[in-house]
């Protein structure tokens, strides 16, 4: 079994986790900021990673910081954001060489710690304002960006399964934030909505490696000396049920149909079913050893792809396959008969053994890296549930057919979207 | 086995070509979980034309043969394969690429058994009519769902922009017309001429026991029997330097433009013992003008010309190469002047010795990083192995790698005439 050292310190500025191992040949370090997903701020939110990476008051231009980085043997440096459950987290990553590996250099974590510090805590900014000439390049930015998300279809299917069957639910609001909201954003709202992420937010800092607590620690506490008062907590959501099955059809020019399901499973990451649940998705859609794929794809030649993965935080379970347009019928019924069959008990002794060696092999494959590990720690601070990964293993290993019959019949399908082709198909044959 | 050192990272890999010519790579990490390995053939989608083994005259098969037979080894009389693997709680995959199909797994638990059932399934085809009609809307579906991506599109535009005649320029999973045409004895064919261990190697890297794993691979291999090798005809036709088209345009229903522009690369550039360094040399110039830390990004992104980052795309292989630089635009037009104008600068913005150091800093923590990565390291080792280039002279070609050398490359590596631009714009615009 493996063994994962994570140290946990909890600080009033923010949580800190050390994660020694040997595995890489990098550290990582990563600060995750988080709140409640709100309408009214999100898209200033999704605009803030774009405007910090484009100057600080040391480095006042995008180009100047992206050099520190090069002199930083490559430090690779990224700010994204997303939805983790209905909270919306904004990562700032930087992952740089172990010094060990390059001769004449022994203080690459203080150099690479201060620089983290002067992107987070010093942007480039001054009286209340973001420098007005960025604010407006990365609105123009984002707003591209925004447009350009139908021309990835997968991705789409994805954001219009969830517009639908979670409307008026926190959960849908667009992380990527919206066009309607470019006009009021300024210079000034925007930097609002930065101090309140940097003096209110539940901050959580990771530090990933082959180091020495005593030699990395007084560094960290050192450096990252961030002003703060942590007010807002990461919210959990209670689950929703469905109530009747919807079907939203919605055409473009496209050679290939996206046909996604949307299920609610009643169950989260701290529902002591949660491991049942993950059993059940293994045996349904999560693996090539999965109903889905054997009889979607397999069986039937009906798709490249047909696959399902769980939303652990808001308790979905979320169908996605690209299929011929004039397959719709025939691939929906497979993909809920294959449901059906769980419900009904249809499940072998080897898929239940395949699924159990499935999942205990993914989550020891998450952890041999560093964002990964990163991301399981992580899960566990929104989750508030905290769960070593032996005891993990434990619970996969003991789930019963019965246990994973029960758990199925919570789950409920709520909507059905298809994006299919305008022609119907006929002029791909 | 050969224990080899890799330099700077502090670690050793071990090597044997065993006596039918596979080529066996065993890397433990006794420090890490899981166990990857890869089983790959120097067999990709450019070798369509080529003199089967045993025979006299060269053939041509259809378009995107080599990705139909890497679907096909999964499945066996006895079923698919990939149960075998799923049983044992691993995940088995496949690639092709233009010049290699790689089997693939990591696990772990039973990492042995896994390594028999890669070794085994590989060299067992099993290809009937009915398997191979079955395949054909499965594969269809992938086609299509790739010609709904615009990056893909852009892609293949460009490479078809930069080559007349060589296979490069065909889409690596073929046409929906191409490969109903693929019948079960083409795979026999390509199968037979391809998958000779002679032409492949395993690569095994992870926690495992290098004993035990030495003396399974080499019983295994032992145990079956194959023909002699007699070396592979491949043809690529003829292909001049310079560009087919300077300007391709491809319609598509996008709501943003993107665009794509592209420097062949002359036969003299891809000779073996030239061929790391010119790499790195490539890699070093890309990333110092359009990198986010390079001053013609910066000049791109001012000017409105790029939205977000540049996708840079370098290939170097035995029989084609090119770079490209692409990205979403709003003014592809423009976007492909300007790029294609600041190509033909470069020679006249010579990089400074303050840059060329801290570049070298810059490639060097990013080799390092590479080790990261069981799967990638394992790939890079491979792919140039391929090529017939020890990789782990990489350290070594950077270290010594001057200014002159990179400023006096550009030289002879970018000339207008090889120079291509590819957009894909959005149907109404037609």
């Amino acid at each position: 079994m493996p063994k994962l050292t994570h140290q946990q310190y909890e600080k009033s500025e923010y949580n800190l986790h050390l994660i020694q191992t040997k595995k890489f040949k990098t550290n990582t370090v990563a600060l995750k900021f988080a709140r409640p997903l709100e309408r009214e701020n999100i898209t200033e939110r999704a605009l803030l990673p774009f405007v910090l990476q484009k100057g600080t008051k040391l480095y006042p231009t995008e180009k100047e910081l992206r050099l520190k980085l090069d002199e930083l043997y490559g430090a690779k440096f990224s700010i994204n954001s997303g939805k983790k459950g209905e909270n919306h987290v904004i990562t700032f990553v930087l992952d740089f060489a172990n010094d060990k590996f390059i001769p004449d250099t022994n203080q690459l974590v203080r150099d690479c710690l201060q620089f983290l510090y002067e992107v987070a805590a010093n942007p480039k900014a001054e009286n209340g304002s973001f420098d007005e000439a960025i604010v407006n390049k990365e609105k123009e930015t984002l707003t591209n960006k925004i447009k350009s998300i139908v021309d990835e279809k997968m991705q789409y299917a994805n954001m219009r399964l969830i517009d639908e069957m979670c409307e008026g639910e926190k959960y849908s609001i667009h992380s990527h934030g919206y066009l309607d909201d470019m006009d009021q954003i300024d210079a000034q709202s925007i930097y609002k909505t930065y101090q309140q992420m940097i003096h209110e937010d539940a901050l959580d800092v990771f530090f990933v490696g082959d180091f020495e607590e005593q030699d990395v620690k007084p560094v960290i506490e050192e450096v990252l000396t961030f002003d703060r008062k942590p007010s807002v907590e990461v919210v959990r959501s209670e689950p929703t049920r469905a109530d009747q099955v919807e079907t939203v059809t919605e055409k473009q020019k496209i050679q290939q149909a996206k046909l996604h399901l949307g299920y609610r499973t009643g169950i989260t990451y701290r529902d002591p079913d949660y491991r049942v649940l993950q059993m059940f998705n293994g045996i349904f859609g999560m693996f090539p050893h999965s109903k889905l794929f054997l009889n979607v794809r397999e069986k039937h030649s009906l798709a490249y792809y047909a696959a399902s993965r769980i939303e652990s935080n808001k308790g979905l379970l979320l169908v996605f396959s690209g299929i011929a347009p004039d397959k719709f019928e025939q691939a929906r019924d497979i993909i809920i008969q294959q449901h059906e069959d769980i419900k009904n008990g249809k499940i072998s002794d080897e898929e239940i053994d395949q699924t159990k060696k499935a999942i205990t092999h993914q989550l020891k494959e998450t952890i041999d890296r560093a964002g990964g590990m990163v991301e399981f720690f992580y899960q566990q601070v929104i989750a508030g549930e905290f769960q070593d990964i032996e005891q993990i293993f434990d619970s996969i290993e003991q789930t019963s057919k019965d246990d994973i019959v029960r758990v199925a019949n919570k789950v409920e399908l709520d909507t059905v979207y298809f994006l299919t082709a305008e022609d119907g198909g006929e002029g791909n044959e | 086995m050969n224990k080899i050192e890799i330099p700077r990272i502090n670690e050793h890999m071990y090597h044997e070509t065993l006596e039918n010519g596979l080529d066996v790579f065993l890397y433990p990490k006794p420090e890490v979980e899981k166990t990857f390995a890869i089983f790959s053939t120097k067999y990709g989608s450019i070798d369509q034309t080529f003199t089967p083994i045993g025979e006299n005259e060269k053939v041509t098969v259809p378009d995107g043969i080599a990705h139909f037979l890497e679907h096909k080894m999964f499945e066996k009389e006895d079923g698919d394969v990939f149960q075998h693997f799923s049983g044992r709680g691993a995940s088995a995959n496949a690639f092709t690429s233009f010049t290699q199909t790689a089997y693939l797994f990591s696990s772990t638990t039973e990492e042995e058994k896994n390594v028999e059932t890669l070794l085994d399934f590989v060299q067992d085809p099993y290809f009937t009519e009915k398997t191979v009609e079955k395949e054909k809307g499965i594969i269809e579906q992938e086609i299509k769902m790739y010609d709904d991506q615009a990056d893909w599109r852009l892609f293949f535009g460009t490479i078809g922009s930069l080559y007349e005649n060589h296979p490069v320029r065909i889409d690596i999973a073929g046409t929906v017309e191409s490969i109903y045409e693929i019948t079960h004895e083409d795979l026999y064919t390509c199968y037979n001429t391809f998958y000779h261990p002679s032409n492949m190697s395993i690569f095994v890297i992870g926690n495992f026991d290098l004993d035990s794993m030495t003396d399974l691979i080499k019983n295994n291999q032992d145990n079956k029997t194959f023909d002699k090798p007699n070396g592979i005809d491949r043809f690529y036709g003829e292909e001049a330097d310079h560009v087919y088209k300077p300007v391709e345009k491809i319609y598509m229903p996008v709501t943003t433009p993107k665009c794509m522009v592209a420097v062949k690369e002359k036969k003299d550039q891809l000779k073996k013992d030239q061929l790391l360094k010119n790499d790195l040399i490539r890699d070093m110039i890309l990333d110092l003008y359009f990198s986010k830390s390079g001053s013609y990004y910066e000049k791109l992104y001012q000017e409105g010309l790029v939205i977000d980052k540049l996708r840079l795309e370098q290939y170097l292989e035995e029989s084609f190469g090119f770079a490209a630089i692409g990205g979403s635009t709003t003014k592809p037009e423009e976007f492909g002047d300007k790029v294609k104008e600041m190509l033909l600068s470069i020679k006249n913005d010579p990089i400074k010795q303050e840059e060329f150091e801290r570049a070298k800093k810059k490639k060097y923590g990013e080799l390092i990083r590479e080790f990261n990565e069981l799967e990638g390291t394992a790939n890079t080792i491979i792919h140039y192995h391929h090529l017939g280039i020890d990789y782990r002279e990489v350290f070594q070609v950077l270290e010594q790698l001057t200014l002159d050398d990179v400023n006096n490359a550009t030289h002879e590596w970018i000339a207008e005439d090889r120079i291509s631009i590819c957009m894909v714009l959005p149907e109404g615009e037609q």
